[in-house]
C-alpha cells in the first residue's frame, strides 16, 4: 500500500496547487520529496490533470538539475566541485567514494539503492572546501580517506539496522 | 493615424501604423532582416537573434521584441551588425550537420539560403555535431535533431496553433534538444501528423517522410499496375516548384507528368469527393431527421479525426462515418479497377498525390486494409511529387495538358473546393439545399463559408429549418468550438474541420513556404476553378450517379457501408506498455483498477478512487485487495471506469464500485 500511498499523495499536491499549470515547479519539488525521483507516468498524470502537455512537463523536469527522472540511492551524496572545492582537489573525493561503491561512469547509483553519487556546482559552503552534502547533512575539509570513511561508517550503520529489524 | 507616429529606419522615415514591433516595420520598409524565430502567426520568442538592429540610444536590440516608438532612430546595416550576423550563422553551421547535399530540405533550407545571402564561405568554428538518433518511427514525419536550429518554430506551432504539444525542448544548455515527451518515439506520442511543424522549420530538422523510392520500385515492376490520385489542394501549388505563381492551375500538366513517369492511370480524388458529398449529406439529413448524433463533424482530415479520438473522445460518433475521399478512392480502385483492368487487387498499387503528412498515416490505419493489402499503398506529398518530376527530368511548365482518366477522373466542381477551407461545407449545401427543398437552384456559390477567419459561423434556414453551421481551421480553433459546445455556448447542426489553417491548401506536404499570405492565392486558384467546370453540384456527375447504378446500388447501401464508411475509436495519447502504475505490494487479492487516463480523470476517477479506499479501510479489506490505477482502459466516452475482478465497470460511481467489490471480495480470504 506504500505506493498506492504515494499517489494519493500526488493528487493531494495537485489539488493543494489549484491544478495550476503555473504551480509546475513546486507540484514537480513536492513530487520528488515524495518518490526521491520524477516517474514518468506520474509526470504524465500531472501534465493530465494540469491541461498541460507531457512533452512541456518532461521539458521543465529536464531542465532543472534539481529534478531527476531516475530514481536515487537512499544515501545521496553530492560532492561539491564548485571552483573552491575544485582547486582543493574535491575530484579526488568523488573518485574515492566512487572507487568505494564500485560506480563507473554513468553509472552513479548503487545496485542495492543505497547510494547515489553526483557532484554539484558549489554547495555555497567555500569554506569547508572540499565539501560534500549527503541527504541534508554537509561534510566539509575532507579528505579521501575521510570520505571513504564516512561511507564505511553508513554501510555499517545501515548492517546493523538491517540486524535489528531482522532479530526483532 | 498620427502625423507624428515615424519612426526611421536606415534613413528613411516609415510610418507606425498597426506593427507590433520593429522587425515588421524594418520588413515594410522594404529590408527583408534575416530571422527564425519570428513568425506573425506565432508568439514572439526571440530566441535566433538573427534580427539584432541598432537602435540609437538603446544600442544592439532585437527587432522582433522591441515595439516601435516614435522617432525612434534604427540601423539594420552597420558593420557591427553584419559581422554579428555572420557569427550566428556560422555557430548554427558549427553545431549542424553538413551533409546538405542529401537534405530533403536542401534547396529550400533557410539556413542554407541565409548563408548563401550573407556570403559565408567558411566556418572558423570546429564541427559540433553531436550524431543524435534520427526519429523515423512516424509514418508522416521524420525528426533529425542534428538539423535543428532551436528557433522553437516547431514547438509553438504545434502548442499554439495545434494545440497539441507533441514536441517541446528538453535538456538544457549545449544539451537542449526538441523531442517528444521522454524522448519517445513521434509515433508513440499524441503527434496527429498535420506535419505543420516540418512545413515551418527552417532547415530539415523536421521534414515529411518520403514514399518516392517505394513508388518508383512499384512503377518499374512489370507485374505492378501503378495508378495516381490527385488531392484538389495539388493542384494549385505544385506550380510552385517550377516557379509558377502559386494558386495557378496545373491539373493538365500533372496529369501529363504522372504519365510520363509511368503511371498507367491518372484520376482525381474529386471523383470520390464528390462522391463523399453524397453520402456525408445523406447521412446529415438522416441525422438531422433522427435527431443523433449532431452536430455532424466532418471526417476527410485524418489530422483531425486523430484530435478528437485523443482528446474529445466524447465526439468521436460526431465524425461522420465516411472515409475521406483518399480512403474512398482506395477502396472503390482497389474493387471496381482489378475487374474492369483484369489485374489482381494484390498488383493494383494505388499512389496517392495529397498536399498533406497525416494522410501518410491515415492510409496505414489498420481500418483501412483488407486481407493485409491496403486500400491506399503509397501517399506522396506535392513536394514529393515535385521531386519525381524534377528526377524524370521533365520541363513541367512546357508540358502539353493532358486529361484524367474516366471514371474516376471525372468530378464537378464541388469536389475540387475541398481542398480550400469551407469547401466541404460548400459543396455538402449544394447538395442539401436541393435534396432537402426538391428544387434546382441556379445558383451554386455560397460565398458565405468562404474567408480566412480560422473560425466562421453562419446560420440559415432551410425547408423551415434554422440550420447552424461552423467552418473551422486549425485544431486550436478547433478545440475552442469543441469546448463551446461542451459550454453550452456553442450550438451547431454542422461543423467543418481541416487541420492545417486555411484547409488543405495549407497541408505540410506542399512546396515550402513561410509567408501565409500563399494561402489566399492558392484558395482563389481552386474557386476558380471551380468556375471553370462544367458541373459544380455532386449530384451532377454523370459518373457518380453510374457508380450508384452499376456498384453501389443506393445511398448508405451495405456495399457503399462495406467501401466508403468506417468507424472510429478514442485512443491513448501516449501508446507505451509502461503507462501502467500498480500501487499494490500484496501479489494476491482481488485486482481493483481505477483508470485515471485523460477521459476518465475529467469524470472524477479521482473521487472514486477515495471513495473505494475509503471503503476498503472501513470494511478491513486491505489484505484482500489489490489497488491499481492505470492509464485508459480506451472507453473514455464511457468513464469513468474501473475494473474489479474480471469486471469492468463503466460509468462508475462509488456505489457501483463498492457493490462489485463486496461481490467480487468474497473469494479472497
Amino acid at each position: 500500500m506504500e505506493k498506492l500511498r504515494k499517489f494519493e499523495r500526488v493528487l493531494e499536491i495537485v489539488d493543494q496547487n489549484n491544478r495550476q499549470a503555473s504551480r509546475l515547479i513546486p507540484i514537480l519539488q513536492a513530487v520528488q520529496a515524495e518518490y526521491r525521483y520524477l516517474p514518468e507516468e506520474i509526470l504524465t498524470f500531472i501534465a493530465t490533470s494540469l491541461g498541460i502537455s507531457p512533452a512541456r512537463v518532461f521539458g521543465v523536469a529536464t531542465f532543472y538539475s534539481l529534478f531527476t527522472l531516475k530514481p536515487k540511492g537512499r544515501y545521496h551524496i553530492r560532492v561539491c566541485n564548485g571552483t573552491a572545492c575544485h582547486v582543493k582537489r574535491s575530484m579526488d573525493i568523488y573518485n574515492a567514494i566512487h572507487k568505494k561503491l564500485n560506480l563507473q561512469p554513468g553509472k552513479d547509483t548503487t545496485e542495492d539503492m543505497l547510494f547515489t553519487v553526483e557532484t554539484v556546482n558549489c554547495l555555497g559552503a567555500c569554506g569547508l572546501a572540499p565539501a560534500m552534502v549527503i541527504n541534508e547533512e554537509v561534510y566539509g575539509q575532507l579528505t579521501p580517506e575521510r570520505a571513504t570513511e564516512i561511507i564505511e561508517d553508513i554501510i555499517r550503520k545501515e548492517e546493523n539496522h538491517e540486524l535489528d529489524t531482522h532479530g526483532a | 493615424m498620427n502625423e507624428d507616429t515615424f519612426i526611421t529606419i536606415d534613413n528613411k522615415d516609415i510610418p507606425i501604423e498597426r506593427e507590433q514591433n520593429l522587425l515588421e516595420l524594418i520588413r515594410k520598409a522594404g529590408v527583408d532582416l534575416p530571422t527564425f524565430c519570428y513568425h506573425s502567426e506565432l508568439s514572439v520568442y526571440g530566441a535566433c537573434r538573427l534580427c539584432m538592429v541598432d537602435v540609437e540610444g538603446m544600442g544592439l536590440v532585437p527587432a522582433c521584441s522591441t515595439p516601435p516608438s516614435p522617432n525612434m532612430k534604427v540601423k539594420t546595416n552597420t558593420e557591427e551588425i553584419r559581422k554579428m550576423r555572420k557569427i550566428i550563422v556560422e555557430l548554427l553551421l558549427a553545431n549542424h550537420s553538413q551533409n546538405c547535399p542529401t537534405c530533403q530540405k536542401s534547396a529550400t533550407c533557410q539556413l542554407q539560403a541565409l548563408a548563401r545571402r550573407l556570403g559565408i564561405t567558411k566556418i572558423r568554428f570546429k564541427n559540433q555535431s553531436r550524431d543524435l538518433p534520427i526519429d523515423e518511427s512516424s509514418p508522416s514525419l521524420v525528426r533529425d535533431p542534428n538539423k535543428c536550429v532551436l528557433c522553437g518554430d516547431c514547438v509553438r506551432i504545434c502548442s499554439e496553433v495545434q494545440t497539441v504539444g507533441a514536441i517541446d525542448f528538453a535538456y538544457r544548455g549545449a544539451q537542449t534538444v526538441v523531442i517528444p515527451s521522454f524522448g519517445k518515439d513521434l509515433d508513440k506520442v499524441e503527434c496527429v501528423n498535420c506535419g505543420q511543424c516540418a512545413r515551418i522549420c527552417p532547415t530539415g530538422a523536421l521534414t515529411p517522410k518520403s514514399e518516392v523510392d517505394d513508388v518508383w520500385r512499384a512503377i518499374h515492376n512489370p507485374d505492378k499496375v501503378v495508378i495516381a490520385q490527385i488531392a484538389p489542394a495539388v493542384r494549385v501549388a505544385i506550380g510552385e516548384i517550377f516557379g509558377l505563381e502559386p494558386g495557378k492551375i496545373t491539373t493538365g500538366q500533372i496529369a501529363a507528368a504522372l504519365r510520363a513517369i509511368g503511371f498507367s492511370k491518372v484520376f482525381d480524388t474529386s471523383f470520390t469527393a464528390d462522391l463523399t458529398v453524397i453520402e456525408e449529406s445523406n447521412e446529415f439529413i438522416r441525422r438531422i431527421q433522427n435527431k443523433e448524433n449532431i452536430p455532424q463533424f466532418t471526417s476527410c482530415c485524418p489530422a483531425w479525426v486523430k484530435f478528437i479520438e485523443q482528446y474529445y473522445p466524447e465526439f468521436v460518433h460526431n465524425l461522420s462515418t465516411c472515409r475521406s475521399p483518399q480512403q474512398m478512392f482506395g477502396a472503390l480502385a482497389k474493387e471496381i479497377l482489378s475487374v474492369q483492368l483484369g489485374v489482381k487487387i494484390e498488383d493494383i498499387v494505388v499512389v496517392s498525390i495529397m498536399p498533406c503528412t497525416a494522410k501518410k498515416f491515415e492510409a496505414r490505419r489498420p481500418e483501412f486494409s483488407r486481407d493485409g493489402i491496403r486500400d491506399v499503398d503509397y501517399v506522396l506529398t506535392t513536394q514529393e511529387l515535385g521531386r519525381m518530376i524534377e528526377e524524370t527530368g521533365l520541363h513541367f511548365n512546357e508540358l502539353g495538358p493532358e486529361s484524367f482518366n474516366l471514371p474516376f477522373g471525372f468530378k464537378t466542381g464541388a469536389g475540387v473546393i475541398f481542398g480550400n477551407s469551407g469547401g466541404v461545407s460548400e459543396a455538402v449545401l449544394r447538395y442539401v439545399t436541393e435534396k432537402l427543398t426538391g428544387e434546382r437552384r441556379e445558383n451554386y456559390e455560397f460565398k458565405g463559408v468562404r474567408g480566412d477567419n480560422g473560425i466562421r459561423e453562419i446560420k440559415f434556414s432551410l425547408a423551415g429549418r434554422e440550420f447552424s453551421m461552423a467552418i473551422v481551421s486549425g485544431l486550436g480553433n478547433a478545440r475552442k468550438v469543441l469546448e463551446d459546445i461542451k459550454s453550452g455556448n456553442g450550438q451547431y447542426d454542422f461543423i467543418e474541420v481541416m487541420a492545417c489553417p486555411g484547409g488543405c491548401i495549407g497541408g505540410a506536404g506542399q512546396p515550402v513556404y513561410t509567408d501565409i499570405s500563399i494561402h489566399q492565392k492558392r484558395t482563389k486558384g481552386l474557386y476558380e476553378n471551380d468556375r471553370m467546370l462544367e458541373l459544380h453540384k455532386s449530384q451532377d456527375n454523370p459518373y457518380i450517379s453510374e457508380l450508384y447504378n452499376s456498384f453501389l446500388g443506393d445511398v448508405g447501401s451495405p456495399k457503399a457501408h462495406e467501401l466508403l464508411h468506417t468507424h472510429y475509436k478514442s485512443r491513448k495519447r501516449i501508446t507505451d506498455e509502461d503507462m501502467y502504475l500498480s500501487y499494490s505490494d500484496k501479489a494476491e487479492g482481488l485486482e481493483i483498477n481505477v483508470c485515471f487516463g485523460t477521459g476518465c480523470f475529467i469524470k472524477g476517477s479521482q473521487k472514486i478512487l477515495r471513495g473505494v479506499l475509503d471503503y476498503i479501510s472501513r470494511n478491513g479489506l486491505k489484505n484482500r485487495v489489490n489497488v491499481s490505477a492505470s492509464f485508459c482502459f480506451e472507453a473514455c466516452d464511457r468513464g469513468p471506469v474501473i475494473r474489479v475482478g474480471d469486471r469492468v465497470i463503466e460509468q462508475c460511481t462509488i456505489e457501483k464500485a463498492t457493490e462489485a467489490i463486496e461481490k467480487e471480495v468474497e473469494v479472497y480470504v
